[in-house]
């Protein structure tokens, strides 16, 4: 036990089943696919509905599913599904519907290699389209990435709390490895699912009848005929995002403080990475790791302050260089940005990441 | 006698429902929507359920919807209010839980999330406005619309080679083992008016009462999209729909 909390070996799929039922969720509807049918199938075996109420359904498509947590996340439940990449395409409509209408809902990707059906093994290759919006018009969802199966435990309450501090969708971008994998966890405690007057209390909005005689009706609708009035709506979304931006950037760094050659890299991919950081320090290299969390936000501000001593970037990615963007446009170009990646489901081993460095270093 | 003489309680023989506001509707003439957003305002006052409702609209005509009826509604993507309101009645267990769609909406790009919701018995009534066209684009041809129909995708009359067949899927519905009542009416006269009205009325007592999904189509008048005046667009519907979508309950379990 530590801080009371249970301890377990599972899957990251695994992770966040438990993870959801522990920290209140209403409702999960998802749809299988591989590499994250776990999800699904352990809150089937948990029965949550027998004990904290929670609803679990396997929807007919990620299309329905989406839509399902539009349906709850507007009445004021706390909602979430999971998906992995070919799946959450299809979902891209209702998350574009939910953000222009401010319902709060937590997704969840883990990601295989795409283009198209792709492969079923891990991939990064959903970076831009979860971190740039992903559906039509300008919206953006913050976008959490664990790199454990313990933060695929923690990441579920921390997406919910940020999905209704900001009435915003809020994707956790995690990849087949980090799904697939079995590690230690720590399980949250179990917390008790909100009353129908904690609701109307939290969520005056929402769209389910509480109390209608006393209030206005609320309405969720995206539809606008007057550009103006539109213009507007989006005009206050972007000051919320704004606002996103600038509190909730989250990154972790390892050996950063005099590190002159960094790696920057996301989930599974900074597991590698941190190996490979302590491998070329045994080596007598100043290199280090910035790990963000939030990928959007980007953690920008961290980067910034540990970029001083910094004199080259790498940046390691299962894609064929998507984050390497927001590096580059974090930094203002200010130090070169040099890109490794592998597709298609081909995981990156710590070596190739170590040769990699080590070419930048001797040039 | 005065005006004010004779608006008196007691004189009083008909009324607005409170729940419909003084909003002007923006449907054509001649159009059956606005009948039936009252019916279901009446309904839902007389069962007392106006704190009790989340209504969940299409895209279609019927896409202000939620400007007319002071309740909570959420407008979906075009085709997914079956699985908006699945959530929201499997969330709320005792609330009244309907979506309102045509049939473009309903019968096309929504006909999985249809299907598959009344399937599982969701315990939510799906309110069905079949006027046989996509009125709100300007009238191209719908999965209902009839052949030899004109219409402006189909403007020589849909024939099965090109354009396959009009999809009868309330007909359909009744197939399926989670629907408990399944039943097709009008609105074009005052006795049809009060048989829908019983009808939905049934299809919400269903709902509340946890019995099944239910489905009532509304065959309607799109005297815009039909290119006639409302009078003649309800003597073509009579003439021509009620042929091929005949009116009357099609499924009642309790029976």
């Amino acid at each position: 036990m530590e801080n009371n909390r249970e301890c377990f070996l599972m899957k990251g799929n695994e992770a966040i089943a438990h993870a959801a039922v522990r920290c209140g969720c209403d409702g999960y509807f998802g749809y299988p696919i591989t590499p994250q049918s776990e999800v699904l199938e352990t809150l089937s075996q948990l029965k949550p509905w027998e004990t904290t109420g929670m609803v679990v359904l396997q929807a007919e498509s990620e299309v329905a599913a989406i839509n399902m947590l539009y349906g709850g996340g507007a009445s004021g439940k706390r909602v979430m599904t999971s998906s992995s990449s070919p799946g959450v395409a299809l979902m891209q409509e209702g998350i574009s519907y939910m953000a222009a209408v401010e319902i709060p809902a937590v997704i969840v990707n883990v990601q295989r290699g795409g283009p198209g059906l792709g492969t079923i093994q891990p991939g990064q290759a959903d970076y831009l389209q979860a971190t740039v919006g992903g559906g039509n018009g300008d919206y953006n969802t913050i976008v959490l990435a664990p790199a454990s199966v313990q933060d695929m435990a923690d990441y579920v309450d921390i997406a919910f709390q940020l999905a209704f501090k900001y009435r915003n969708p809020t994707f956790i971008l995690s990849d087949g490895v980090i799904g697939q994998m079995m590690e230690q966890v720590y399980l949250p405690p179990f917390k008790p699912r909100r009353t129908e007057e904690e609701i109307g209390t939290e969520c005056p909005w929402a769209a389910n009848g509480y109390h209608l005689t006393q209030r206005k009706p609320n309405i969720f609708s995206s539809l606008e005929m007057d550009p103006k009035t539109m213009e507007q709506r989006n005009t206050r979304l972007q000051q919320k995002y704004a606002l996103m931006s600038k509190n909730e950037q989250r990154a972790t760094t390892f050996l950063c403080d005099d590190a002159e050659y960094l790696y920057v890299a996301f989930g599974s991919v900074s597991r590698c990475a941190e190996e490979a950081v302590v491998v070329l320090r045994n080596r007598g290299h100043k290199v280090g790791l910035l790990r963000p969390i939030s990928l959007w936000p980007f953690p920008k501000d961290c980067l910034n302050k540990i970029l001083p001593t910094v004199k080259e970037i790498l940046v390691c990615e299962m894609n064929a260089g998507q984050m390497i963007n927001d590096v580059k446009l974090s930094i203002n170009c200010q130090r070169p940005v040099y890109h490794y990646g592998r597709t298609g489901g081909v995981v990156p081993t710590p070596d190739e990441l170590i040769e990699a460095m080590i070419a930048l270093i001797k040039q | 006698m005065t005006k004010d003489d004779i608006i008196q309680p007691e004189n009083l023989v008909i009324k607005k429902p409170e729940l419909m506001n003084d909003t002007v509707m923006h449907y054509c003439p001649g159009c059956s929507h606005g009948v039936v957003h009252k019916l279901i305002a009446e309904i839902i006052e007389e069962m007392e359920l106006s704190e009790k409702t989340i209504g969940i609209c299409p895209v279609g005509c019927a896409v202000f919807a939620y400007r007319y009826l002071d309740i909570d509604w959420q407008e979906a993507a075009h085709g997914r209010a079956p699985a908006v309101a699945t959530a929201c009645k499997r969330l709320w267990k005792d609330r009244l839980v309907f979506t309102y769609q045509g049939d473009g909406d309903l019968a096309c790009i929504g006909a999985c999330e249809t299907i598959h919701a009344l399937n599982r018995g969701e315990k939510i009534t799906i309110i069905f406005i079949n006027n046989a066209i996509y009125g709100m684009t300007g009238g191209q041809m719908a999965p209902t619309t009839l052949l030899g129909m004109k219409t402006s995708t189909c403007p020589y009359g849909r024939v099965p080679e090109l354009h396959g067949y009009p999809l009868n899927i309330t007909d359909l519905a009744t197939h399926l083992e989670g629907t408990a009542y399944v039943s097709r009416q009008s609105v074009h006269n005052v006795a049809a008016i009060r048989k829908a009205k019983s009808a939905i009325k049934k299809a919400f007592e269903n709902s509340m009462n946890g019995i099944g999904s239910n489905l009532v189509e509304i065959v309607s008048t799109c005297s815009t999209g039909w290119k006639k005046t409302p009078v003649e667009a309800n003597e073509w519907m009579e003439k021509n729909m009620f042929e091929f979508y005949q009116l009357g309950d099609l499924k009642d379990i309790k029976q």
